[in-house]
């Protein structure tokens, strides 16, 4: 039974780093109606960033405001060199243009830095694991879980009750009459894909300390990105929040029970071998199954 | 008619001195990972390859060679199209450099069915040790399975009864896992095959702890190693449950980014940098004075030896790989100084060697380092050389 609470708190913590990069992949594709593929290399310039920020600093609470920072800062460029030259171009154009990014991203950082994998220490007020009265837990993924909840949280706030957040949910509904308001839809544009670049970047200063800061460690997080958006519904940030947890869960569970169960009527190694076929499968079986039942996702954006 | 004469002359001219320049160098392909996690894996096996061909005055076995890198991107699809353009644009023969298996099976193949000859540095999978095996296929590395065959011997001697073990769920995770119980005699209590671009091992690590055995044996090369070392750590099992390892999950790289956490972890492998032999004190120094900045891997070390493999076949047949037989029988002989000390070709053309086992310990200044042991075994083929009728 702990060990199933154990896992529910796993899959919890990879359902909210899930949550800040989907967020702002659905926010970008709902009002600007790009397909944003390079949303994973921010994910892997906020790491970067925070890493270096740490290691010349020596201090983790002195990276978190480099590695937003420099996700932000990136992201707003990338939209303004790139991006607004596709708003009026179909998707399969933005999809070569930023994947075009994704490699340029890649490159660059492993001119600046290398190959070799960087590492970031956790610091000490947050390394190791505390007991949770059942069972011990690392007191870093719980800061993660609740970072996210948080970010959430503001997210919520942001949107329903702020004059940018009524500009957001406009303009995803009804582009034109906003531009014809007199707002300044490229500013809006501009200032929605930092956001969005924002929280990548924290997702993956978040990230590096637990994985290894690396090139390409966004198009690992990427896909499954992509498979929470489309269960939740695209363009929707609450579709992206309940998805990203639904797969984080679904994912977690799968990797974590589905061998022993599969043991129970199955020789050992194959029980092993089909069970980790199946769960990798999970989350896009899973996506699927949503897009059978609710073509648009759980929590459909927009008409 | 007299410019013509002129330009006619002229061509000659430039005719003979192409004729007398040097020997045109030969052609070597590398299909290698570059990117991503592993990235750094098929780097140091670039370069530690370069490295030897540098030594030597830009010449393998006195011959020049040129070496042409691409690449695979950990994408058994994107190796084959390299292959492919390697052999039919480039006319190139000879291949190496593949660091994954699964990249490897799609690519191998092909390269001898088209007449190609392919040394692999690295990846050395079941499936082309045995039966499958082929004349114009030669592993410097080691066949995967005894790899870990290794770190199951060394957790025998070690005295563990109760393992944990892990590996991606791809060919040379499979190898990695058959290898390990072929050799371990304890008991088997869990068994995880990891998805191979996992990075977050959470949910595996929560099953060790709840199995509770005696250690864990895991084999994740690259990026995701550090990453699980890291999170195992993170999650306080590393002081509890220990790690008995093949050199994939505790290389160079990985040590530096565990750093001292990791001291007290077993590893096996059949090369070490502290290995106290003519040819791999001269690799080490000329790696250091190049790379000074980077940890000098296994993967480097065996980059280097492929390179010196090429080399002692190439000077057998003067520089030719046209005729696959004669290259064969000059590489089999193996005639190099191998980093690792002993060295041969067993039947299915793998390494007979040794296994040494070793510990990751505070080095004298304080960095942990991995310290070579002793033996595990001496002169040790691979369990599919027998189906191999070579």
């Amino acid at each position: 039974m702990t060990l199933v609470l154990e896992q529910l708190l796993n899959g919890v913590q990879l359902g909210v780093m899930l949550f800040l990069l989907a967020a702002g992949l659905t926010l970008v594709f709902g009002i600007m109606g790009v397909i944003n593929l390079a949303h994973g290399s921010l994910y892997m310039v906020g790491a970067y960033a925070a890493a270096l920020a740490a290691k010349l600093t020596g201090s983790f609470l002195l990276a978190i405001p480099a590695g937003l920072a420099a996700a932000a800062l990136t992201g707003m460029a990338v939209e303004y060199l790139v991006i607004r030259h596709l708003y009026a171009r179909d998707h399969l154009d933005q999809v070569l243009a930023t994947f075009g990014l994704i490699l340029f991203f890649n490159q660059s950082i492993i001119l600046l830095f290398g190959r070799q994998p960087l590492f970031v220490q956790i610091p000490p007020f947050l390394s190791g694991a505390i007991d949770l009265g059942l069972f011990p837990y690392p007191i870093y993924r719980l800061c993660i879980i609740a970072a996210g909840l948080l970010s959430a949280v503001a997210l919520y706030f942001l949107i329903q009750r702020t004059r940018l957040g009524m500009l957001v949910r406009a303009g995803a509904t009804h582009r034109e009459m906003v531009q014809a308001l007199g707002v300044d839809i490229r500013l809006l544009y501009t200032i929605v894909f930092g956001l969005g670049a924002l929280l990548a970047g924290f997702a993956g200063l978040m990230a590096g300390p637990l994985l290894s800061v690396q090139v390409g460690m966004g198009e690992q997080i990427l896909i499954m990105t992509f498979v929470v958006v489309v269960i939740g519904g695209l363009g929707s940030v609450a579709g992206a929040f309940w998805g990203a947890l639904l797969v984080g869960l679904v994912d977690t569970s799968l990797r974590a029970f589905l061998p022993q169960i599969m043991r129970g009527f199955m020789a050992g190694s194959e029980a092993d071998a089909l069970a980790s076929g199946i769960s990798a499968m999970g989350v896009y079986l899973l996506m699927a199954l949503v897009l059978l039942i609710k073509p648009k996702g759980l929590f459909p954006g927009h008409a | 008619m007299k410019t013509m004469r002129m330009m006619a002359v002229a061509a000659a001219a430039f005719c003979a001195a192409g004729a007398a320049q040097a020997q045109e160098p030969l052609k070597i392909g590398m299909i290698t990972t570059l990117s991503g996690p592993g990235g750094y894996l098929g780097q140091d096996i670039r370069d530690a390859f370069q490295l030897a061909i540098d030594m030597h005055g830009g010449k393998l076995g006195g011959v020049p060679v040129q070496v042409i890198v691409e690449d695979d991107g950990l994408k058994p699809g994107q190796g084959k199209q390299i292959s492919e353009k390697f052999m039919k644009t480039d006319k190139v023969k000879l291949l190496t450099g593949i660091v994954f298996s699964n990249v490897a099976l799609a690519v191998v193949p092909d390269v001898l069915e088209d007449g190609g000859i392919y040394v692999s540095p690295n990846a050395g999978p079941s499936n082309l040790a045995g039966k499958e095996c082929h004349a114009n296929y030669y592993v410097v590395s080691w066949q995967n399975d005894s790899l870990h065959e290794s770190a199951g011997s060394n957790a025998n001697n070690l005295g563990y009864k109760k393992a944990f073990i892990l590996a991606p769920n791809y060919p040379a995770g499979k190898d990695a896992l058959e290898g390990f119980k072929r050799a371990f005699k304890g008991e088997v209590i869990g068994e995880v095959f990891t998805k191979l671009d996992q990075n977050d091992f959470a949910a595996e690590i929560a099953q060790i702890r709840a199995a509770k055995p005696d250690f864990i044996f895991q084999f994740h090369p690259g990026g995701a190693g550090i990453a699980f070392l890291r999170q195992y750590q993170q999650a306080g099992l590393l002081d509890t449950v220990p790690m008995v390892v093949p050199s994939p999950s505790m290389d160079a790289v990985t040590l530096k980014a565990i750093g001292e956490a990791a001291v007290g972890v077993n590893v096996s492998a059949q090369w070490n940098s502290d290995f106290d032999n003519a040819a791999n004190k001269a690799f080490v120094e000329a790696w250091k004075k190049k790379y000074n900045d980077r940890p000098i891997t296994y993967y480097a070390s065996q980059g280097y030896d492929t390179a010196l493999a090429i080399g002692a076949a190439l000077k057998g047949t003067g520089g030719k790989v046209d005729d696959a037989k004669a290259f064969r029988t000059a590489m089999l002989k193996a005639d190099f100084a191998s980093v690792r000390g002993n060295f041969k070709f067993g039947n299915n053309q793998h390494p007979v060697q040794d296994w040494y086992s070793m510990k990751v310990v505070k080095g004298a200044d304080g960095a942990p380092i991995i310290k070579t042991n002793g033996k595990i075994s001496s002169n040790t083929g691979d369990f599919y050389a027998k189906d191999c009728k070579l």
